[in-house]
């Protein structure tokens, strides 16, 4: 008989087809998730895009058949030759986001059953993880879980084609509710292996701002307008004082007459700091800048593992920057170490490009001739430096060939690359060995969480000058010629009109209180949730006491955490199951009596039937078994209620004998 | 009975084996948590296959948030499962009352499932085993939904209605629910009627005929089958143009017109089932002719008489006739 056809399954997702409303859903979906790529790719794919989801809305709306496969296919080559054309590869993160742009607007041309909208559903949370290549701040998470909500929304529908959107959209957002508990957990414990697992696209990193390790005048000072955030300290005990706050970075050796470079980097012991004011242990959360410098407080008198102090005292680490970044340290403010400089790098900081600033030269030479000792040289070019009443201005005129005679003797208008630059030639000219140092001053103390904010804007640079004895030191310039830069940051020191950047004007209370507290929020959340890594896995584990846990011992916690949550859901949800609402309750209180008395309620019997079928049964009691059916009609179904008549409902039930 | 246990289909069968056959179960059933069973679906599996990339995609590209997609979709898949067995648990299946029907046509059996959790119970699939008749409804919340499986009825008898599954899928598609269930469930199958003309009248009481026939022409009382010797004056040629069959309008002149339909009027080489469709037959064309008729089986007497009652009660005993 026709037993033996099976019939086609009417839940599964390839018996059903895609409704306009769920075409119109998924669109909207995609469109939410991809809407934040659309700066980053190219104009003629945004347009391909837009082109392909309004063809299949259209073909839609007047109830066309769908384009053949060839003619897809077709599309699909073009466009991915035209993208391999434009990026010049097909497997970078760019092209890579771009071609699955273009596939997700293909894929909706031949979306015909709910199994091919599953499957855009499913490269719809894939293209919300592509959104976090770029940013992963507080907004950008906020806006992907509603992005979420909707997606999953269209999933739900697909089970359930009959129900309102909101409906659907209600059950989405109660799953991902439910959800959190066990995401939670699994973010935890999670046994994390520190990516990337093989070689990253060349422009995995492209974008990421920070230091240079040259300096020509003009490159600090486009830096200087960024409000990004290079690192954050946190101090244990008292913060230092502004004028310590200076972040070792990159030192520079090599003047050609244009560009400061780095020196080779030899690796030093980090051996004993002596003397110095205060020592300071602090934690810094450094921003990745694809370079492999830590920045310490001078001087750092430890080392963060997986980091080598070089020749020239900078922290630098054996690998790239590529993430936030998390390391202890110790330094002493105004400590030194035993500076033992060979004969050939002493020599290499008294070296000067020949040719080049003859005004400066000969300032330093005439020097030279009447001072013999170096500190005191030193000491007289501060005075010279501090009484040439130089102006510090983001904004300098541009320089050209002399650039460091222009500034001394022309223009004296500069900021830090200036300063220092033209006291270490000056110092080599009068034959002082001296170099440049990089790095940030200063920094933004939040009051709320404590942590210092150091910004790109915040770059400086400064000079030290080795003094036999005495070792290298440091010598600001720029603070010399305007003291305020150092003690009351830039903004106070640079003329009236010229550009800073926009944070480090605000002076209103309420807006700078606002900025504190969204700081220390952001920073919360790239401590815990960002940058939470191995390491920090580790500890968490060793403060919750599983110490030295390996990825056996996290599998197995792993597990019964999920699994207890899993089982309390579902007891959860299995005695919501049978725990009706009140009145239902009692009803169903009334109906067990009756059916104890002999008397059970058929299943199609409606409340009115039932309570007269028992009250012909029970003459005796037929009074209040109509009274409980009439209550529980108007409690349930009625409109007006009055507020006793719960209570006499719960009395008439709990009284009642049926025979 | 025992065929519609066992369902034709080897999925069924090995349905049979792993749930083993139980007795039919009498009263509401409540879908304990218990018996509801779990699987991921083939979309599940594409989903871990998604989350699978998205894990290495994270830990490749160190994206923190990356991680908390993959396993918010891991909960929520996770939590997806639960709302799937919750959609099924604890809900109550009762039967109606299946009406009889004539063997080839459907039983059309009645379950009414009754949902007494707060929430509204979508896309549950309710579906016959051995006939693969499927229905999918929603329950909505503490209310009832009423199903009607239309179940093919091929022999005269009780019809079970054997093994029912539930299944439902949602809310994620990514799991599928189901459970068996099998209630005490029957329905009264007649012979399938042959459609022929009333046994001619014969002055033969034993014979078992017409008593005090007068088929007059005074009253129209109601229609029948065309035979080759009715007057073509009493064709209905009205109904004739509205159905396929010739029609002849029966007159009556005597209310009290009686007739006896009987086993043994027949030829002696008819089976006993066609003997059975045939006065089946029968008892349909004296109802509809208005007439006063009595059934004669070997062993069964039902006296003459008139009305719903009694043409059920004669069908009935055609549907359980052992001969």
């Amino acid at each position: 008989m026709a037993a033996t056809l099976p019939l086609p399954h009417p839940l599964a997702p390839e018996q059903r087809a895609v409704t306009g409303r769920d075409l119109g859903w998924l669109c909207g979906c995609l469109i939410f998730v991809m809407a934040p790529h659309a700066v980053r790719i190219p104009w003629w794919l945004t347009l391909l895009a837009i082109c392909l989801f309004s063809w299949r809305t259209y073909l839609a709306l007047t109830q066309r058949r769908l384009p053949s496969s060839w003619l897809l296919m077709g599309v699909a080559v073009l466009g991915i030759t035209a993208i391999g054309i434009e990026y010049r590869t097909l497997f970078g993160r760019a092209s890579g986001i771009a071609l699955l742009m273009m596939l997700s607007g293909l894929k909706l041309l031949e979306m015909r059953s709910h199994r091919d909208a599953t499957m855009v559903v499913f490269l719809c949370y894939f293209l919300v993880l592509t959104n976090f290549l770029f940013t992963q701040s507080i907004p950008t998470a906020l806006i992907m879980c509603g992005a979420l909500v909707a997606i999953t929304g269209a999933l739900v529908s697909f089970s359930a084609p009959q129900r309102a959107p909101a409906a659907n959209l209600r059950t989405a957002g109660l799953l991902l509710l439910h959800a959190i508990p066990i995401a939670a957990v699994l973010f935890v414990l999670f046994p994390r292996v520190q990516g990337p697992l093989w070689g990253m696209p060349q422009d995995a990193y492209s974008g990421i701002t920070g230091l240079s390790d040259t300096m020509s005048p003009g490159t600090l000072s486009q830096l200087s307008i960024s409000d990004a955030i290079a690192f954050r300290a946190l101090f244990k005990g008292s913060s230092p004082p502004p004028r310590q706050l200076y972040w070792r970075g990159p030192v520079l050796w090599d003047f050609d007459g244009l560009t400061w470079r780095t020196g080779p980097r030899r690796l030093r012991a980090p051996d004993e700091v002596t003397g110095g004011e205060a020592k300071y242990d602090y934690t810094i959360v450094l921003e990745p800048h694809n370079r492999n410098w830590l920045f310490a407080l001078e001087t750092a008198a430890s080392l963060p593992p997986n980091a080598w102090l070089s020749s020239d005292g900078q922290v630098m680490s054996y690998n790239e920057i590529r993430n936030r970044m998390r390391y202890e340290m110790t330094s002493i403010a105004g400590g030194r170490r035993v500076d033992t400089e060979t004969p050939g790098s002493l020599a290499r900081a008294k070296l000067l490009p020949t040719g080049f600033n003859p005004r400066a030269v000969a300032l330093g030479q005439s020097w030279r001739r009447s001072i013999a000792d170096d500190e005191a040289l030193m000491n007289h070019a501060i005075t010279w430096l501090r009484d040439q009443r130089f102006i510090y201005t983001l904004l300098p005129p541009a320089l050209g060939r002399d650039s460091v005679d222009e500034f001394l003797f022309d223009t004296k208008r500069g900021f830090c690359e200036h300063f220092s630059s033209a006291f270490v030639f000056l110092m080599r000219a009068a034959g002082v060995p001296a170099r440049v140092v990089t790095g940030y001053q200063g920094g933004d103390f939040n009051p709320l969480d404590g942590y210092i904010t150091v910004r790109q804007a915040e770059a400086h640079a400064w000079a030290e000058v080795f003094v036999a004895q005495r070792g290298w030191v440091r010598v600001d310039p720029t603070a010399v010629s305007m003291p305020g830069r150092v003690d009351s940051g830039m903004a106070n020191s640079v003329p009236f009109g010229d550009p800073v950047p926009y944070l480090m004007r605000l002076d209103s209370a309420w807006l700078k209180s606002l900025r504190y507290n969204w700081e220390a929020l952001s920073n919360q959340w790239n401590l815990w949730v960002l940058g939470y890594n191995t390491e920090r896995q580790r500890e968490f584990l060793n403060r919750i006491g599983f110490t030295d846990a390996d990825w056996r011992q996290l599998a197995t916690l792993l597990i019964c955490a999920v699994g207890t949550i899993m089982i309390g859901l579902l007891l959860w949800s299995l005695k919501r199951l049978v725990r009706p609402d009140p009145v239902q309750r009692l009803w169903l209180a009334f109906c067990r009596k009756l059916a104890a008395a002999g008397l059970p309620r058929a299943p199609h019997e409606g409340p009115r039937d039932f309570t007269e079928r028992a009250a012909l049964r029970f003459p005796a009691t037929s009074a209040a078994i109509l009274q409980v059916g009439e209550r529980y009609i108007e409690l349930r179904y009625g409109t007006s209620r009055t507020d006793d008549s719960m209570a006499k409902l719960t009395r008439t039930v709990r009284d009642f004998r049926p025979a | 009975m025992a065929a519609t246990l066992t369902g034709a289909n080897p999925r069924s069968r090995l349905a049979t084996w792993f749930h083993g056959s139980r007795a039919p179960e009498k009263g509401p059933i409540t879908l304990g948590h218990r018996r509801v069973y779990i699987m991921p679906t083939r979309v599940g599996m594409m989903f871990a296959a998604t989350l699978l990339i998205m894990l290495v995609g994270s830990i490749n590209y160190v994206l923190s948030l990356g991680f908390m997609l993959t396993f918010l979709l891991a909960g929520m898949a996770i939590a997806g499962m639960i709302h799937t067995v919750r959609n099924l648990a604890r809900l109550v299946i009762a039967t109606g009352r299946a009406e009889p029907v004539f063997a080839g046509e459907a039983a059309q059996f009645r379950l009414f499932l009754e949902n007494q959790a707060p929430w509204m119970r979508p896309a549950v699939m309710v579906r016959h085993e051995a006939s693969m008749a499927q229905t999918v409804s929603d329950v909505p919340a503490a209310g009832i939904a009423d199903v009607v499986l239309p179940v093919p009825a091929t022999r005269r008898g009780w019809l079970g209605l054997g093994r029912v599954r539930l299944e439902t899928r949602f809310p994620l598609g990514l799991f599928r629910a189901w459970s068996y269930i099998q209630p005490d469930y029957r329905c009264l199958v007649y012979p399938r009627p042959e459609k022929g003309p009333l046994p001619p009248s014969s002055p033969d009481s034993s014979f078992g005929s017409r008593q005090a026939t007068t088929q007059g022409t005074d009253d129209f009382s109601s229609l029948r089958t065309y035979q080759p010797a009715d007057s073509p004056r009493h064709v209905a040629w009205k109904a004739v143009a509205r159905s396929e069959d010739m029609l002849t309008k029966q007159f009556s002149g005597d209310a009290s017109a009686e007739l006896w339909l009987d086993w043994a009027h027949m030829p002696a080489g008819l089976e006993a089932e066609a003997r059975l469709s045939r006065v089946a037959g029968w008892v349909l064309a004296a109802e509809t002719g208005g007439l006063r008729y009595g059934l004669r089986l070997p062993g069964i007497e039902i006296p003459p008489a008139q009305g719903d009652a009694h043409r059920t009660a004669c069908l009935t005993a055609l549907a359980l006739y052992e001969g």
